[in-house]
Order: structure tokens, then sequence, then C-alpha cells
């Protein structure tokens, strides 16, 4: 009988239980003995510039008021960004360091009180008067022309390929469009929380973050303590999105705090504080040129991106990697530009690079389909390619084409009329759209460790993270099948400073690279329990492959050990054993992708110009599926946050005040289950053995990659109209629609 | 927020005790409540009117019916009468806010919840409405959400209210109680104010007032629809809402009423389109001249510039469903 905790089982989340009834632990949740003092953060409300006075005396003498933190007696701090060698995970963050601002909503006073009703209505009665800079930059666009260093995830900034002038000019049929994506919110549900306490001299910090190797040093370093005195403890995370893949700035409020105070004290950021104080993606111009021959071959492809960088914090997104990875052909000319700009903080959100990339190629790719005379669906497939078309490497396999056919067919696309605004119900005109999807498939280093108990249990720890994507459950299945195992006897604990370094969640690396260390380290004790067994005289000496580890038992020849009797009889309390993993040559020699295809149909009001999506489609190829489930569960939400890109976010940027105007959940516009279509997942089942040793490939990111698009697609179908300005709100739709 | 006195109160006498000037009611608190931990609504006192004994609906003898002001969001909309036969006024509530928000926010509250513009919630923003004199950040801000009718130099808010939208072309009206207990009635329609030079007033009632009944009258015959559109499907305001009461009989308008939200300061009742339509045929191009008619004066201010069309295709749009359904309501 196969174990229902096996690898590729929908075994239901393990911490399931623990969240549906509060038990789960978050940041601002932790219960100590003394509750922590509660620290509410003052905001600056000029874009740059520098604090001029500030007079903390009425909320000093406020009522339960135990002390307001400004820069003028926060503890020492290493200067922000500092050092400049370093990445942005570790660089300082200073906070209330000096009295330059750094972007409106840049914390300028952090006041500390019994409750937070005390705190926050303190926090109104600080006087704080500026002097603006006014040559602050508030906007970024097509004048951005700053090369950044590298773009996040490594890639080179600039990508020439064959020539592209001259391709394009030869082309038969061009296209030179530029799209625009605003500036977008994580929007996690749980806003970014810290509890700063200590454990002695060691500060302990309680915080919602991704990576937590990083964090230790990056507030070790800000802070100017030895890292050993630091520990950092995240156990669940209420999502993040990439905005809290580093240390931000309510962590360091709290800690300074903590240390101000010699007292605990914990700072959860307002819905209102998040959209400023915790990162975003940037507004991107993306200027795409295709060239193709008149039976539609692709024979240039160009992308210039241009997008803001926040001044002294290096981030730049890699917009061009769809318009890199996807489609074959003779030349490439793809550029990244940024802009320093006095806005919050820009970083990582839901899939940098290929999410708002493929939003704007893979619509501009719809379009040159049209110019062409072709189905955008057979467009696609006729410019598949044989190897990467930007780093000319092998792909380690590439199922890009497979998932459009199969999903056409499921989709039901040959049913499509080819005419763009030609089928309607009543006042709705309907329209199908379809798209790729591409995302990288990343491996990091990452460690584990594991203790097999003679009672028969199992325990691992990694500092690995679960942001609510299901790593405690794959890990589980990973232990559960390669010691065989019940769910039942393993328990997994992650999100310790104090436990061995692993990857960390990000970038779709979590599941393959933490989830390859565990299966090193059962490996390991696999062995080692073969040892033990052989060095008792246990067993004989059938060669180790032959042995299999069932139900906690190790069976080899005609012998039956219990993992129980094996430790027992050597006298250990447990074994334990390490496990890594790092990424190989297959990952320098190989492009390495997830894949998919994704197809939506959407009704558009003809009267009103609302957009309905009815229905989206998506077949991934994503290697293993180490559960079905968790892994559904993943393409779901990406599914819906394409949707979301498509049609609804937007940060409302007021120019002369470098603010974002609609910072609540009311009117930053996610969708809702009444947004929400039919969604259909399919998986194509193939493990990639180049991909790690499990075979699987990150798949959280990979649906948002592509939803977006064809979404967008479909409402051109649907209308004939073209939004190049996302997302695509009605009032842009409208003014193209006849009354 | 702001230290205050917290008073709860059990009948409607209790009210005077107090300086009425420095208080304000407590009802659901969905707005109230918001606005004071952001130290927008800044009140000395709250008089906690939730466990007043009005929260009933009552049958009139005319055909009409009392809604006291307690009576919740949720329950009005389900409320079978209403449902039978102001559908218009189910409509507007169920296409607002969420379950949760209804289930807490009552009718007197709905009224007087306050404008959703994104410079009155920020503080750090100058904004008439919160600050007379300070001027308004929205008329060269962003102002999707804006007003196209009725605004002023001063302010150019919209009131977010479905249910007033409802209610004024049901033409319904309210029961009010001065603090000194002296009560008068006033059309749903006469409570907001257009802006003008005082947008710091959102409404005609005197300090202390309390809004005690809505009154629905027996509605005029014809098919009651409400249309509201939003950039997402639920939980959101309304970018154009219109509440349309049609009666076509033999090929020509007999009764019309139409109100827009999201347009004002206030629910708009566009009287002018009414006229227009008053015993024509109810055609396309008769809907047109009688939406283009009541937008003559229509203006944007940038990013709502769209409303406009909006407002003219979502109107006729209504008018179409509403002259072309078979379904009469019964009355
Ligand atoms: C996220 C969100 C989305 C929303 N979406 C919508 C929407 O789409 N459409 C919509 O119409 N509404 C929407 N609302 C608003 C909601 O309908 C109002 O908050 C609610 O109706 C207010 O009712 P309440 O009883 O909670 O009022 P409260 O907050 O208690 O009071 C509001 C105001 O009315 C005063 N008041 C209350 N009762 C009386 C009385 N009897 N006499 C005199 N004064 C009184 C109070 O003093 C206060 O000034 C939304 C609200 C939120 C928070
Ligand atoms: S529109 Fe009215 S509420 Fe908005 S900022 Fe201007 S004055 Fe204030």
């Amino acid at each position: 009988m196969t174990n229902p905790a096996a690898i590729g089982q929908p075994l239901d989340r393990v911490d399931g239980p623990l969240k549906v009834t509060g038990r789960a632990t978050y940041a601002a949740e932790h219960a100590f003995d003394q509750p922590p003092l509660i620290g509410w953060m003052v905001e600056a409300t000029i874009p740059a510039g520098r604090i001029k006075r500030l007079d903390t005396g009425a909320a000093e003498a406020s009522p339960g008021v135990a002390a307001v933190l400004t820069h003028h007696n926060a503890p020492a701090q290493t200067p922000f960004g500092e050092p400049d060698d370093k990445g942005r995970f570790t660089q300082s963050r200073a906070m209330l360091f000096d009295e330059h601002i750094r972007y409106h909503g840049f914390p300028v006073a952090l006041v500390i009180a019994d409750t937070l009703a005390n705190a926050r209505h303190a926090g109104a009665l600080i006087e704080i008067s500026y002097e603006p800079d006014e040559e602050a930059v508030t906007t970024a666009g097509e004048e951005a022309d700053e090369v950044p260093g590298e773009l996040d995830g490594g890639m080179e900034p600039d990508l020439f390929k064959g020539d592209f002038e001259h391709a394009y000019d030869d082309a038969e049929v061009t296209l030179d469009v530029t799209y625009t994506t605003p500036n977008q919110a994580a929007a996690a549900m749980e806003p970014h929380a810290t509890i700063a306490d200590f454990d002695g001299d060691q500060l302990v910090v309680y915080m919602s973050v991704q990576l937590i190797g990083p964090s230790v040093k990056a507030l070790a370093n800000t802070l100017k303590i030895d890292p050993d005195k630091v520990r950092v403890l995240s156990p669940y995370i209420g999502g993040g999105f990439g905005s809290k893949l580093g240390v931000h700035n309510e962590a360091i409020l709290a800690c300074l705090g903590a240390l101000h105070l010699g007292r605990p004290v914990k700072v959860v950021q307002h819905r209102r504080h998040v959209f400023h104080n915790a990162p975003h993606r940037g507004n991107s111009v993306q200027r795409i040129q295709l060239g193709a021959s008149r039976d539609g071959k692709l024979q240039a492809i160009g992308h210039e991106s241009f997008m803001p960088m926040a001044r002294g914090y290096e981030f730049a997104e890699p917009t061009g990697a769809s318009a890199r990875t996807t489609y074959r052909t003779d030349a490439i000319k793809s550029t990244h530009r940024v802009k320093s700009t006095d806005m919050p903080l820009a970083d990582s959100c839901r899939a940098p690079g290929h999410a708002i990339g493929s939003l704007a190629f893979e619509s501009a790719i719809d379009e040159m389909a049209y110019q062409c005379g072709q189905d955008p669906l057979a467009f696609r497939l006729g410019n598949m390619p044989d190897r990467d078309p930007g780093t000319g490497q092998p792909f380690a396999s590439h199922d890009l084409a497979e998932c459009l056919r199969e999903g056409a067919e499921k989709f039901g696309w040959p049913s499509r009329e080819p005419q763009p605004g030609s089928r309607s119900q009543g006042r709705q005109l309907i329209g199908y759209g379809v798209a790729s999807t591409i995302r990288l498939n990343i491996l990091v280093p990452s460690k584990t460790r594991i203790r097999l108990s003679a009672d028969g249990t199992l325990t691992a720890w990694a500092d690995m993270t679960d942001i609510g994507t299901g790593t405690y459950t794959i890990l589980t299945q990973i232990a559960a099948e390669t010691m065989g195992l019940s769910a039942d006897r393993i328990k997994i604990e992650l999100g310790d400073s104090r436990y061995p370094s692993s990857s960390g969640s990000g970038g779709s690396f979590g599941a393959a690279s933490s989830g390859s260390a565990l299966l090193n380290a059962c490996e390991n004790m696999r062995t080692r329990l073969l040892e033990s067994a052989r060095e008792q005289g246990l067993i004989g000496d059938e060669p180790a492959d032959d042995a299999r580890f069932e139900n906690g038992q190790l069976i080899l020849g005609d012998k039956t050990l219990s993992f129980t009797e094996v430790l027992n009889k050597s006298g250990a309390a447990y074994l334990e054993t390490d496990g890594e993993v790092e990424p190989g040559d297959d990952h320098d020699n190989y492009s390495q992708h997830s894949y998919g295809a994704q197809f939506a149909e959407v009704h558009v009001d003809r009267d009103t110009g609302e957009v309905r999506v009815q229905r989206l489609l998506g077949v991934f190829s994503a290697g293993r599926i180490l559960n079905p489930k968790t892994a559904r569960s993943q393409l779901l939400g990406g599914m819906v946050w394409g949707l979301s890109y498509a049609l609804l976010e937007e940060l409302m940027l007021d120019e002369r005040y470098g603010a974002f105007m609609n910072r609540d959940l009311a009117e930053y516009h996610l969708p809702v289950n009444r947004d929400m279509p039919t969604i259909d997942i399919h998986f194509r089942e193939h493990p990639d053995p180049r991909s790690n040793p499990l075979g699987s490939k990150g798949i959280g990111e990979l649906s948002i990659c592509g939803a977006g698009a064809a979404v967008a697609n479909a409402v051109y179908h649907a209308t004939g109209v073209r939004v190049r300005d996302f997302p695509i709100t009605l009032d842009k739709i409208l003014r193209h629609l006849p009354e | 927020m702001k230290p205050f006195e917290y008073r709860r109160i059990h009948t409607v006498e209790e009210i005077g005790h107090d300086d009425p000037g420095q208080a304000r009611f407590l009802a659901g608190g969905t707005n109230l409540i918001d606005l004071m931990k952001h130290e927008i609504e800044v009140p000395d006192r709250l008089l906690d009117i939730s466990r007043l004994k009005l929260a009933t609906l009552k049958d009139c003898e005319n055909g009409g019916l009392r809604v006291d002001t307690l009576v919740t969001n949720t329950a009005l909309a389900s409320d079978p009468r209403v449902r039978k036969t102001w559908p218009l006024l189910s409509a507007a509530l169920l296409s607002g806010a969420t379950a949760q928000l209804r289930n807490r926010a009552t009718t007197g509250g709905n009224l007087l919840q306050r404008t959703r513009c994104y410079y009155f919630y920020d503080t750090a923003r100058p904004c008439n409405k919160r600050n007379p004199g300070e001027g308004c950040s929205a008329r060269e801000g962003q102002n999707r959400i804006h007003a196209i009718l009725g605004a002023s130099d001063q302010c150019i808010a919209t009131h977010p209210s479905d249910m007033a939208v409802a209610l004024v072309a049901l033409e319904a009206t309210l029961t009010l109680r001065a603090a000194d207990g002296r009560e008068r009635e006033l059309p749903v329609e006469e409570l907001h104010r257009l802006p003008g030079d005082h947008p710091e007033q959102d409404t005609v009632l005197e300090p202390g007032e309390l809004i005690v009944a809505v009154t629905l009258p027996a509605p005029q015959p014809g098919r009651q629809i409400y249309r509201k559109v939003r950039d997402r499907s639920s939980y959101a305001f309304a970018l154009i809402s219109v509440g349309v009461i049609l009666q076509v009989v033999e090929g020509r308008v007999e009764s019309v009423r139409i109100a827009f939200g999201g347009v004002a300061h206030k629910p708009w009742r566009a009287r002018k389109a009414e006229a227009a339509l008053l015993n024509k045929a109810p055609t396309e191009a008769n809907f047109r001249l009688a939406a283009e008619a009541e937008l003559v004066d229509a203006r944007g201010y940038g990013h709502n510039d769209f409303k406009i069309p909006l407002a003219r295709r979502t109107l006729i749009a209504t008018l179409r469903d509403a002259a072309h359904s078979e379904e009469e309501v019964p009355t």
C-alpha cells in the first residue's frame, strides 16, 4: 500500500488544523508573561528633505507613553545601505538615524506605549516641521537612463544577440508598442509585524520574514551587535509575496525600542503603513519591438524596460525575462534602465520580472499574431525555440508547446471566432485569450539536520520558512517517503535562526532547495541506519541498494527490523544526519524553467466596459509534483494574481507628494470572490532530473506569469480594443466602444 | 484616537442631557470608528444609540413602510416586503460593502457615512471638508472617484452610499428628532447638501439631531432597477450607480424616477432626465436625450472624466432594461 504521506500524494496541510483553529502563532501573536510595549510608527509626510523641528513633548506626556524614539535618542546604528558592496538583504536598514527623509511614509518617530490606542494617539501629538527637498523625484518613466549593476536573480541588464536593428528593419511585419504597468503592492494578508524581546543578552526577534539567515545579518549589521546575539524566529507567515524577503521598517524600529528601553516591544504595521513602509513593485514602461516574416516567424525581439529604483536601495527587476526566454528569434535586444527616485522602496513582488514582463510581452506577441493574420495560438506554436533564445543554452527540458496544445484542446480554443469583437451574448462581448507561461527554475544552497529518535519519530530542522505555501507539508512528505514513515511520526521545525541555514522562501526555490537538502539528510540517515544495523549484526551483507524503508522498518533480505529495534540495540537515543544541496553544473549549463499555457474567457459589458473573467484554464509543466493539492493552490493563487494585474491592481500615485493615495484594501483593489471565475488547472508531470534531486521545479510564481496576459488578450478578442496601460479598467475600454 | 467620553443611552430623551454640539451618535460604528481612529472625527463624547428601541419595520396605512434607524442594512435588504415592493432598495443595499459590514451597518448610519475621498482620509493633506479653508487636494490630484455634478471649487467629493440613491428615487422621507425633542419630517433628497462654500457640512441636520426613521411611501408603479458600475464586482464603491423606476403604458413613459450615485456630493435626483422622458416613447434615442439633458452641466477633473460618458451609458442601459422587461412590479 502506498504511504498516504508519500511524495505526490494530496496530503492535507499538516499545519492546517493549527491555522484554522488560530493556534499557529504569527509574529504579532507570540505571548509573554509580561506583555510587550506597543510601538506606533509616525510617518514623514514629504518625499524628500529633512526634519527641521521635532517636538515630542506632548507625546511624551500623553497617557501610557514609555518613550518616543526619534533620531535624537535612537540607539547607534550603521548608516543606511552600508556596507555598500553587500546585497540589500544584509545591508543596514537604519531607521531614525538622522534628520533625512528617504521617502513619503519614512518613519520619523516611534511612540512606545502600554496600548496601541495610547501609542497611536500620542503619535498624532508629535509636531514636526520639514525642509522639503524641492528637487524630490517622485516619478519614473521612459526617461530612466541609469544602468543597474545587475538585475534581480543575477541577469545582465543588457542582452544583445544577433543584429537586432537589421533584423527588425528588414522584417516584413513589425510592431513597435509601449506598455505600462503601475506601482503595485504585495498586499499580503498579514501586515509586517515584529516583536523584539531579550533572552539574557540575546536579542530575540519574532518577525514575519521570508529569509531568516540574511535577516540576522541585517539586524546585527544595522544595530551594530554581534550576529550571535541575534535570534530570529518566523515559524508562520501570513503571505509575503516578496515584500517580506528582508528585514523591514517595523522590525528595526521594534529592536531600537527594545534596546532603548530594555523591554520587549511590539510593532505591527497598520494597513495604511504597509503601503509605504513595506516594499512595493515599481511601475514599468516597456517598449516592445517585434519583427517577423509574413508567415509569422519571429526575427527580431526588442524589449526596453524603464523602472524606478529607490535611491540608495539597489534593486532592478528583470522585466525583460519573458522577452529573452520564450520564443525563437534571430536577434534580441533587451535592456533595463532605472531611475533613482525618492519613492518608497521598490523590491521583489510576486514573480519579479516575468509577472509584469509577461503581461506586456505576451500581449505584444498577441498583437503580432493578429498583424501576421495568424491565430494567436498557432503563432506561438510556430515560434517555439530549440535552445534558450537569450543564453543559447540547451533546455534542461522544454514543454511549452505541449502545454499550449493540451490547454487549447481542454479549453475549446478551436471554437473561437478568429475576428475580434465578433461574438456576443445580449450586451456582453465575449473573448478568448491565450498566453505562454514561463518562469525561471532556481536552486539555492540549503542545509538541514534530522534526528531519528529511538521511539521511531523523526524531526527535521532548517531555518526555512513556510509563507503559507505548504512547506511544512511537502517536507513532511519527503521525509515520509524516504524514511518510510507515516506523517504523524514526523515533525518539521522551521523558522528559527538557530536551525541549519536554508534557502528560505522566495523565487519559487523553497521546495526544491529545502526539499532536496532534506532528501539528502534522509538518504544519509538510511545509510546510517544500515551501518548501525550491520554493526550490531542485525543484518547480513546484502547490498545496501536492496534495503527498503517502510512503516518505520528497515527491510533487507529476510530481515525486518523496526528503527526502534536498531536504535535500542545500538544503545543510541537517536541518530542525527545532515543534508545539503548545492546547485551544480546542470544549473550552469542548462536553461532551467517551468512552463505552462493559460487560457481565459472574458465577458465585456458593451455599455459600461466592465470586464468579468468567466473562466481561466492553465496547463502547467513543473517537473515532479510533490503534492497536487498544495501545488494546485499555488497555481490557483497565481492565476488570481494574474487576473488582478490585468484588471485591478494599481497604487494611485500622487506625484506632488510621492505618496500612494489608496492605502487601504477598500481602495487598493484586489480581486474578491465574485471576481473569481471557474479556474481549471492541469499538470503535465515530467520529473526533471537536471532540476534537482527531487525532480521538482519551482511552482509558486509560475502561473502568475501569463495569466494576466491571457485575460488582456481575451479583452482584446472580445472588444477589438487593445489597452496597453495596465490595469485594464473600464474607462480605458469604454472610450473605444461605440455607444 | 483622541480620548473621548462614552455613554450608552436607552431612551431618546437622554440625548438632551448632553451638549449636543460635542457629541456624536454611535450606531453600527463601521464608518465613525474608522474615522475616529484616524482622528478625522474627534468627538468629545460618543452617545451609543445602538440600544435604543429603534430597530423595527412597520407597515404604514397608506401602503408605505416605516424603517427605524437601527434596522441593519441586512435586515432591510432581506425583508420580504422590501424585496417585493421596493426591490430597488434591496438591490442597492446588497450592492454595497460586504455581508459582514451590512450586518452591522444601520439605516441612519448608512445615510450619514462620509466620503471616501482619498485626501479626506489622509490627514497630512489639505482638505476643506476636514479643515475648512485648507484647500482641496483632490481637484489636482487623484480624483477617479470624484464628482461630475454639483461640485464646487471647495470640494469635489462624492457621497458613497448606495442605499441613499434608492431612497431618493423612491422619495422616502426621514423622521428627525432635535435634541430638545422636536420632531420634523424631511425628504431624503433634501438631507444631503452640495458642497458650495461649506464642504464640511455634509447634510442639513442640526447638531444633535437624530434620524429616528425612514419612511418609504407606497411606490409608484413601474419596473425598479438598481445598476451599480464599479471597478470590481463586489466590495467596491460605485463609480456610477443608477436607480430607475420606469412605467411604460401603451408605448409611452407614464412615470419615471431616476437617481444617480457616485456623481455628486449627494445622491443625485435626475429631474431633467425625468422631464425629458415623460410622455415620450421608451426608445434608445429618447433615453439618450434624457441622459444628455441631465449631464449638460457635468464636468470632470481629469481622472474622473470618464464618468460623464459612463453615467450616460449606464443610464441608457438601465432605462433600456427597465423598459424591455415584461415583469411589472406589483404595488
Ligand atoms: C470597506 C468598506 C466598504 C464599503 N462599501 C460600501 C458600498 O459599496 N456602498 C455603501 O453604500 N456603503 C459602503 N460602505 C459604508 C457602509 O455602508 C457604512 O459604513 C455604514 O452604512 C455606516 O453605518 P453605521 O451604522 O455603521 O454608521 P456609524 O459608523 O455608526 O455612523 C456613521 C455616521 O452616522 C451618524 N449616525 C448614525 N446613526 C445616526 C442617527 N440615527 N442619527 C443621526 N446620526 C447618526 C454617526 O454619528 C456617524 O457620524 C463601506 C464601508 C466600508 C468600511
Ligand atoms: S474633494 Fe472634498 S473631501 Fe476631497 S480633498 Fe477636496 S475638499 Fe477634501
